[in-house]
């Protein structure tokens, strides 16, 4: 019965986007038209062909729906390398911008790829990252069956669309021009939608919980959830142009628009990037530690400060602009309370492995994890560092802030996707142990030593062009032109792009890895998909 | 069934919670941490008192300090301005042609044009002001409107060709072409003429039928000889040296299409001592006159 109100559902979507491919007042819209329209006639014809067919009927109830997370983290992987080269691609755009072809000009050129890269490693690699995470944590340490039954492949496959829609619509210039929001509105309103459908099998499988308690991983993805839900409705509140075009205008106006975008934008950087992650963290180091977590108290005292003062920090993005001064200063000394709570996560994360440090030396992964809670605690010390007003006259709009996220995202997000990941693959497909150890060696120095090269280069770039941008004369003149200043920044940037590239290699050596075990690793014999509660 | 943590002799007591083999120990909040922790927050409230911070009903607390980034940026501006008062009185009243004859002045003006050039015309007449294409070189000494300090200063206190400014240097080429004055082979002929003036080498047959077509049209501002006419703004077209390209192709697409370069005028922007130290400024490149 249901297959024939989806049929009747999918068709009218069918219908509905034709009418949009015709009426188009713009190519990204027509062209997001046209995705929806193959990705619903699609689906129309998967489901018409199932309908009324008799299907093997297995209580599925008490294993694991872990096909989810595999797919998510086949994602993951191949998001994490096409955002990683396109990242590559635009360092070395920066650096000789004789790559931004004429050719591809309004396609391929820095201003379309640049937030292409931002959102294809935050939100595509990532967004999936989170997602399989929490689908594989949230049913491990509940001992339940992710609620929702095929909620959870529309919350995986509507994310893909998401991204799908989000790339396209760059690549042919529809942006709302925010910052780590610049989908349109139509994107934004079927990521509402996805996301609603992430929170409610999220939810859905805590409530079904088999187990007392609920895992401190747990609250910080749901903490994540919740207030990524409410960062995007309220930032991208906003009225199209018409039905039948990407253009919408923002209800916000003036600073009130700047400051919501970086309440917005640290937030994402907040709960996406950290709170998120540190959900992660919280699962996977123990587990390959095989150690207990280094102190209760202090993940919950460190989980409530920090989910309540990061939200007052995004002030701190907006020193010295049309922001009144209170504002400014609240944002900068929130960000500066924020230290200690961001710490406990470190300490949390590097404690647990008391005891187990011997297998620092044997075990690449838990370096790789560890080497990752090393550079969260750098960035959110250097976060706070650089939100204290006299820093930040110097920092803002330099490269030090390009450092100091890529110090934090590729350092402590992806390695630590990584560390997950090579936990993952094993487990979800049953293989004894990855296929080689040796080449998660390999990973870990190029990523390692390509962060180095990215974080050092934009550091010393960053505070050299803001000493350039305000030297004076005994005059009170400006000594360098702007473009003095980016002409000095040529060899850094050389460094930076060669940072990235290594990492991008050690992306792909991960890769293989994972697929040769999938391919050949010894198999595992014993299920791990039955649900049993540990007490 | 997932693996137990492997609990040693002397760890700590855990919480006796576990999920999926995951226990915790329950260890105390390290101290140092703790500290730490609050001495950030009796910093925050301390520095939200001195600072302004506090939202009220109308405004927000001013702090004790009476700390304000407007205030700051407008005492360091001040602070500049001041201590610059004299000497840019003193060069908004000497004559132009008299700033050289006082070194002091002008080593003034040079270091204060340079900072005015450096932020208001690189854009377009690039960094060191070797220009670009459709934007002179100010370094070598063809000038278009007039290379002495008093022309310099003219033209950056009006500019060229816009529409804000009465005493704006104005000029227009006709679009030979465009406007079909002139016939695509006898603006190839004309184009080839231009090119033998400053011995480009080109066809000599064209040349001599473009010499005529020279005549009747462009020797009324471009001279006879083709070497200018700055009453007008009418380039050299001997010196080899072009503003948008001296090859064929160009030369020819500049005659059909003419051009329409302009430039801002500064007086509504700039102070009459920035105007002076900058002409003074460009003046001293190399070119002047």
């Amino acid at each position: 019965m249901s297959n024939y109100i989806k049929l009747i559902v999918l068709g009218l979507i069918a219908l509905f986007a034709m009418i949009a491919i015709n009426n188009a007042r713009d190519l990204a819209y027509q062209v997001h038209a046209i995705i929806v329209m193959l990705v619903a006639i699609g689906l129309f014809i998967w489901t018409l062909r199932r309908t009324d067919e008799p299907g093997p009927r297995v209580d599925t109830s008490m294993q694991y729906n872990d096909g989810v997370v595999r797919a998510g983290v086949i994602a993951t992987a191949l998001w994490g390398v096409v955002g990683f080269l396109v990242g590559v691609t635009v360092a070395f755009q920066l650096a000789f911008p004789s790559l931004n072809f004429e050719w591809a000009q309004g396609y391929a050129n820095f201003g379309r790829l640049r937030p292409l890269h931002t959102s294809a490693v935050i939100f595509a690699f990532g967004g999936n990252a989170l997602i399989a995470t929490s689908f594989y944590v949230v049913q491990r340490t509940s001992a339940a069956r992710l609620w929702g039954g095929n909620l959870a492949w529309f919350v995986f496959w509507g994310y893909q669309l998401f991204i799908v829609l989000a790339a396209t619509g760059y690549l042919l210039g529809a942006t709302q021009s925010k910052e780590y929001a610049e989908p349109e509105w139509l994107t934004d309103l079927w990521l509402t939608i996805v996301w609603v459908a992430y929170l409610a099998v999220f939810m859905g499988t805590l409530i079904k919980r088999k187990e007392p308690h609920i895992y401190v991983a747990n609250w910080f993805y749901l903490s994540f959830i919740v207030t990524v839900a409410m960062l995007h409705l309220v930032n991208n509140a906003t009225i199209p142009v018409s039905i039948w075009g990407s253009k919408s205008v923002i209800a916000w106006a003036g600073v009130q628009d700047a400051m919501t975008q970086w309440w917005y934008g640290h937030n994402a950087v907040g709960f996406f990037l950290t709170a998120g992650f540190l959900g992660m963290m919280y699962y996977f180091i123990p587990k390959r530690a095989e150690r207990p977590v280094f102190s209760y108290k202090l993940s919950i005292i460190h989980f409530w400060a920090l989910i309540f003062i990061y939200i007052w920090a995004g002030p701190h993005h907006l020193h010295y602009t049309a922001l009144p001064d209170w504002a400014s200063t609240l944002g900068m000394v929130f960000s500066v309370v924020l230290w200690m709570p961001s710490w406990g996560g470190m300490i949390n994360g590097l404690m647990t492995l008391s005891g187990a440090w011997d297998k620092l030396r044997t075990d690449p992964v838990i370096r790789m994890m560890v080497i990752s809670v090393g550079f969260y605690g750098m960035s959110t010390f250097e976060g706070p560092m650089m939100s204290i007003r006299a820093v930040n006259s110097l920092s803002h709009y330099t490269d030090w802030t390009i450092g100091h996220v890529h110090s934090g995202a590729l350092g402590w997000n992806g390695m630590i996707t990584f560390g997950a990941l090579y936990y993952l693959v094993p487990v979800l497909w049953k293989r004894e142990r990855l296929y080689s150890l040796s080449l998660v060696s390999w990973h870990f120095w190029l990523a390692t030593i390509g962060i180095v090269l990215y974080a050092a280069s934009m550091w010393v770039t960053g505070i050299m062009e803001g000493l350039m941008w305000r030297e004076v004369d005994a005059n009170g003149f400006l000594v360098n032109t702007f473009a003095d200043t980016v002409a000095a920044k040529f060899p850094m940037y050389v460094v930076r792009a060669t940072g990235g590239l290594m990492f991008l290699l050690g992306s792909i050596i991960m890769c293989y890895n994972l697929w040769m075990t999938v391919r050949k690793a010894p198999a595992k014999e014993a299920s791990l998909t039955v649900a049993v509660p540990a007490e | 069934m997932s693996k137990k943590p492997e609990l040693h002799q002397d760890d700590p007591e855990t919480t006796g919670h576990e999920w999926d083999g995951i226990q915790e120990f329950n260890n105390p909040l390290p101290r140092w941490w703790l500290w730490t922790f609050y001495v950030t927050i009796f910093w925050a409230v301390a520095y939200s008192i001195a600072y302004p911070a506090w939202p009220m009903v109308h405004g927000a607390t001013a702090g004790l300090l009476g700390w304000s980034t407007r205030a700051n940026v407008a005492a360091d501006i001040a602070a500049v301005d001041e201590a610059n008062a004299a000497i840019n009185t003193r060069l908004a009243e000497t004559g132009l042609t008299e700033i050289a004859d006082d070194p002091e002045l002008q080593a003034y003006a040079v270091n204060a044009g340079q900072a005015v050039f450096n932020t208001w015309c690189v854009q377009c007449h690039q960094t060191g002001a070797k220009g670009a294409v459709g934007y002179p070189n100010l370094l070598d000494d063809a000038w278009l409107w007039g290379g002495d300090i008093e022309a310099i200063h003219t033209t950056i206190s009006h500019g060229i060709r816009n529409t804000d400014d009465d005493d704006a240097r104005y000029s227009e080429m006709p679009a030979f072409g465009r406007d079909e004055l002139l016939s695509a082979e006898q603006i190839d002929q004309v184009a080839n003429y231009v090119m033998s003036l400053s011995g480009e080498p080109q066809d000599a047959a064209k040349a001599e039928a473009g010499a005529e077509i020279f005549a009747d049209n462009c020797a009324a501002c471009h001279m006879e000889d083709g070497t200018g006419d700055r009453s007008q703004g009418a380039p050299n077209l001997a010196d080899a040296i072009w503003l948008y390209g001296g090859d064929h192709d160009t030369i020819v697409q500049t005659v059909t299409n003419s051009r329409f370069g302009v430039m801002p005028a500064w007086q509504p922007r700039l102070s009459e001592a920035e105007i002076r130290a900058v002409a003074t400024y460009v003046h001293q490149l190399g070119g002047g006159e």
